[in-house]
């Protein structure tokens, strides 16, 4: 009798084999797809260089590199500081308005460095509201006074650092209020003093977050296109998109795109390690409020404007300088700018859908049971948001402008039409470029919502006759709803900041938000590009908000809801 | 015709072997319980059952139907068992009529897990979410939610640890009764012996992904196969010796015979601590007590056996409590004295 029921059986059994199911292929396609354009360029440092190459290394490229390297230690030392001193004041200290301050920190994350350059180069050159002022009062002419140069290396470094400390201080404050507290009352009753029992015990313990803060702001600053390019401080980023575009030499910036790749992996190596030796989180598992030192009048009022500078510097300043010159007589009129919001909204919104589609199609894989081909494939398409936009570009831009000449020779050849460039400048191109950057970011952030339903949760729901896809369906994906969200809003604003590939792969006479906002800047036309500036910041500011308030829920051994 | 089988089941994680060989057979309305000390396989075993693993050696058949073997395994969803977690799984965002009725295929679904609901007795909840339930109605909802498909198997891997001790022996044998009524046949991986010997018809005892003795029970506790099985349901008094030409073991407490052995084989002697009792008769040997704990129903003792010897331990019924030094009179139940070749 079982023989029977088993031939009856058999064919529906086969159906599951172990290894190669659905979902890794669905996942090992998808990772070679979104690795793709990162090894054309990792690649393409083994072509031969030409004339152009041999030029730019002779003259310009080492000026990248120190001017990179430059840039690097700047940001570096001041997001460090900057991020990790908010941070130990905020979760440590009682002072008045600390509370506002531990989310308000997290603002000057939703102004993109280049709006915050071209605000602050309107704001302090000659011809700006500040020195205007400082010469009506003192009656000096302008040879008459040095006033430091906001269009410089030091200017490019504030900026960043102004914009990037919150990297820092996401990491580092998760780590403090992670910290036992126990550790620290034992350092306090072993004769240290709080600021002693900071640099001996809480800066130590937190040294791995501080190098993952600062990695991860070091890989923004070696990305960053707009400030470097208007500050005219010549690195990489902007070397690769002259060298495209104003040389037109595709071989030679995918080199410099190269070596900035290898600066990155670096990077991403440092921060791996860093966080391999993060262990030392949890010295003990006991947690309990953290009892914040109360600070004297002097010290709170010092505590105060520390957390208080970065807020104004990095979002208040230019929120309103940007919000004056919008609503003025020279602001941009409303038609052409629903014009670039409609494009805006072109591509930020499928990116944003089809970046979560993935996210779960590659969280969920995984959670089925990946082969370990599978995992690494999706580890290494969850690589891009590492990779500089320019490199992106260039990485996509590549191989499908060879695809569009093949296309276009076969064609021809065959049925004697030229077919052109079909796929070299169009929406499709730049989207696909959009997704190989910030998929990681959905997918981040839809893996940890995952992580909500535990594992007995898909085994109930598939012993009960579900099958995975019904069960993503009607357990998972409403469960996560809220991830799905945040997901979508992340890189819908990571799409509406981008600029460098944005700028070499558009179609032509597309402009978007942040294209019209930076070309405006750059000729000079402030009041212009505040309105699409300041609509940038202003959706920008949404996923702060919603970040911060997870990550306030996220204390351990504070009460997190609805579990 | 087998309600769960197992036959020749062999998995191996990497190079760690699993599951070793393992044969059973539940019968409809059968509980059987793997018992076991963690990593022994008994929930790679349940996991197996379930299609959450995919077989890799061996055959598991469902009421007769083959529904895995090396050729590949069928879909848990396509399986038919109720599944029971430690942590119960319930869905959050689901109520709990909603959870009852998530695995009901049938047109008449809600009332399917209403009805479901009513037998666990909580047929005025079902509205409410899984968060506002205590620990005891949330285990009796991932019941009624297994049963409402009407699976012909029950798999339940550690389905009471969750819940406290006074709790527990109200919610087993409620369980017990509910799945006594469905007539499915069970599967209850635990490593607590004495839920083992309280829940199940037959008790598979697991060692290193091994079935180590299979039985009812009685026989587990009275006829221990080896003496890890004979540990398992209570740590003993141990003894080593060598079987003399009677046929018995010299021990401290006297000779044991070991009908088993061949004389002048090595032998381990095993006494449970209940088998030793107060005797004043002529037979019983005198012993000094080192200390005594009182436990409740009966106290344990502790008599000093001499120099290089660990103390022997004995629980006394009713309890006595006596004073350090006191010098007592012990016999050996020969029933609770086991010898196993060593």
């Amino acid at each position: 009798m079982a023989l029977t029921d088993y031939r009856l059986n058999a064919r529906r059994i086969a159906g599951r084999r172990r290894g190669l199911n659905g979902w890794t292929v669905l996942a090992l396609c998808t990772a070679a797809i979104f690795a793709l354009p990162v090894a054309m360029v990792a690649s393409s440092a083994l072509s031969p260089a030409g004339e152009t190459w041999r030029h730019l290394s002779e003259t310009v490229l080492s000026l990248y590199i120190t001017n990179s390297i430059v840039l690097m230690l700047g940001v570096g030392v001041g997001t460090a500081v900057i991020g990790a001193g908010t941070a130990w004041l905020v979760t440590m200290c009682r002072f008045p308005g600390q509370r506002l301050f531990e989310w308000a920190l997290f603002l000057p994350m939703a102004v993109p460095a280049y709006v915050l350059a071209y605000t602050y180069t309107g704001l302090f050159d000659v011809a700006g509201p500040v020195q205007g002022l400082l010469r009506d009062l003192t009656g000096w002419s302008v040879r008459d006074y040095w006033f430091p140069d906001i269009r410089s290396m030091p200017g490019a470094i504030a900026m960043m650092v102004l914009v990037l400390y919150p990297y820092v201080y996401l990491v580092t404050r998760a780590a403090f209020l992670e910290q036992s507290v126990c550790v620290l009352e034992i350092g306090r009753t072993l004769g240290c003093s709080p600021w002693g029992a900071f640099w001996r015990l809480g800066l130590p313990l937190a040294r791995p977050a501080l190098a993952t803060g600062v990695a991860l702001s070091l890989m923004e600053a070696l990305g960053d296109f707009g400030t470097v390019q208007y500050f005219a401080v010549d690195t990489f980023t902007s070397g690769i998109f002259r060298t495209w575009l104003g040389l037109g030499d595709p071989v030679s910036a995918a080199h410099l795109a190269a070596l900035l790749l290898v600066a990155i992996a670096a990077l991403m190596l440092g921060e791996r390690y860093a966080r391999g030796a993060a262990r030392f989180h949890h010295t003990t598992t006991r947690y309990r409020p953290l009892p914040r030192l109360a600070l004297k009048p002097v010290s709170a009022f010092a505590a105060m404007l520390a957390c208080a500078l970065p807020i104004l510097l990095g979002f208040v300043l230019p929120a309103v300088a940007l919000a004056v010159w919008a609503s003025g007589e020279d602001g941009m009129a409303l038609a052409p700018f629903l014009t670039y919001a409609r494009n805006t909204l072109t591509l930020a919104v499928p990116t944003a859908a089809l970046a979560v589609g993935l996210a779960v199609l590659l969280g969920y894989g995984r959670r089925l049971g990946l082969s370990r081909a599978g995992k690494v494939a999706i580890r290494i398409a969850a690589m891009g948001y590492a990779i500089p936009g320019a490199v992106i570009a260039v990485g996509v831009l590549v191989p499908i402008a060879g695809l569009d000449n093949a296309v276009d020779a076969w064609m021809r050849e065959h049925f004697g039409v030229s077919t052109g460039l079909i796929l070299t400048g169009s929406i499709a191109a730049v989207i696909f470029a959009y997704l190989v950057r910030f998929l990681a970011v959905a997918f981040n952030t839809v893996e940890s919502g995952l992580e909500k339903v535990t594992p007995s949760m898909d085994a109930a729901a598939r012993s009960l006759g579900r099958s995975p896809l019904d069960t993503l369906r009607r357990v998972h994906l409403p469960m996560m709803r809220a991830s799905l969200t945040t997901a979508a809003l992340l890189v819908f604003v990571d799409v509406m900041k981008e600029l460098p590939a944005t700028l070499m792969m558009r179609p032509f006479n597309f402009d978007t938000l942040a294209i019209k906002a930076y070309e405006l800047a750059s000729d000079e036309r402030l009041s212009e590009a505040a309105l699409p500036s300041l609509a940038i910041v202003a959706v920008g500011v949404l996923p702060v908000i919603l970040m911060s308030r997870a990550i306030a829920k996220a204390r351990p051994g504070s009460q997190s809801a609805g579990s | 015709m087998a309600g769960l089988a197992f036959s020749n089941v062999t998995h191996r994680f990497g190079q760690r072997i699993a599951v070793d060989d393992l044969n059973i057979e539940i019968e409809a309305g059968e509980v059987v319980c793997l018992l076991g000390p963690s990593g022994c396989g008994k929930t790679t075993t349940l996991r197996l059952a379930a299609g959450l693993e995919t077989l890799q050696q061996g055959r598991i058949a469902i009421g007769g139907h083959v529904v895995a073997d090396e050729r590949g395994s069928l879909a848990p969803e396509k399986r038919h068992v109720g599944l029971i977690f430690q942590d119960y799984a319930l869905f959050p965002h689901l109520s709990i009529l909603d959870n009852v009725a998530f695995g009901i295929t049938r047109r008449d679904a809600l009332a399917e897990a209403q009805a479901a609901l009513d037998k666990v007795g909580l047929g005025d909840r079902g509205r409410s979410f899984p968060h506002m339930l205590s620990g005891g109605e949330q285990q009796r909802v991932a019941l009624a939610r297994a049963i409402a498909p009407r699976p012909a198997v029950m798999l339940m891997d550690e389905p009471f640890s969750g819940l406290d001790v006074r709790l527990r022996d109200r919610v087993r044998d409620e369980t017990l009764a509910l799945l006594a009524s469905t007539g499915a046949a069970v599967l209850l991986v635990t490593h607590d012996p004495e839920e083992a010997m309280r829940m199940a018809s037959r008790i598979a005892l697991m060692r290193a992904g091994r079935v180590v003795q299979l039985g009812t029970p009685e026989e587990l506790y009275n006829r221990p196969a080896d003496a890890g099985a004979a540990r398992f349901f209570a740590e003993a008094n141990s003894f080593a010796g060598t079987v003399g030409d009677d046929g018995q073991v010299a021990t401290p407490l006297g000779p044991v015979p070991a009908p088993a052995l061949r004389p002048g084989s090595r032998a381990e002697v095993l006494i449970r601590p209940h088998a030793l009792r107060l005797d004043d008769s002529g037979q019983s040997l005198p012993l000094r007590v080192l200390r005594a704990r009182l436990l409740g129903a009966d106290s344990l003792v502790e008599f000093d056996l001499g120099p290089g010897l660990s103390p022997l331990v004995a629980r006394l019924s009713p309890p006595h409590l006596p004073p350090a030094g006191t010098e007592m009179r012990i016999s050996v139940d020969p029933g609770q004295c086991f010898v196993f070749a060593a």
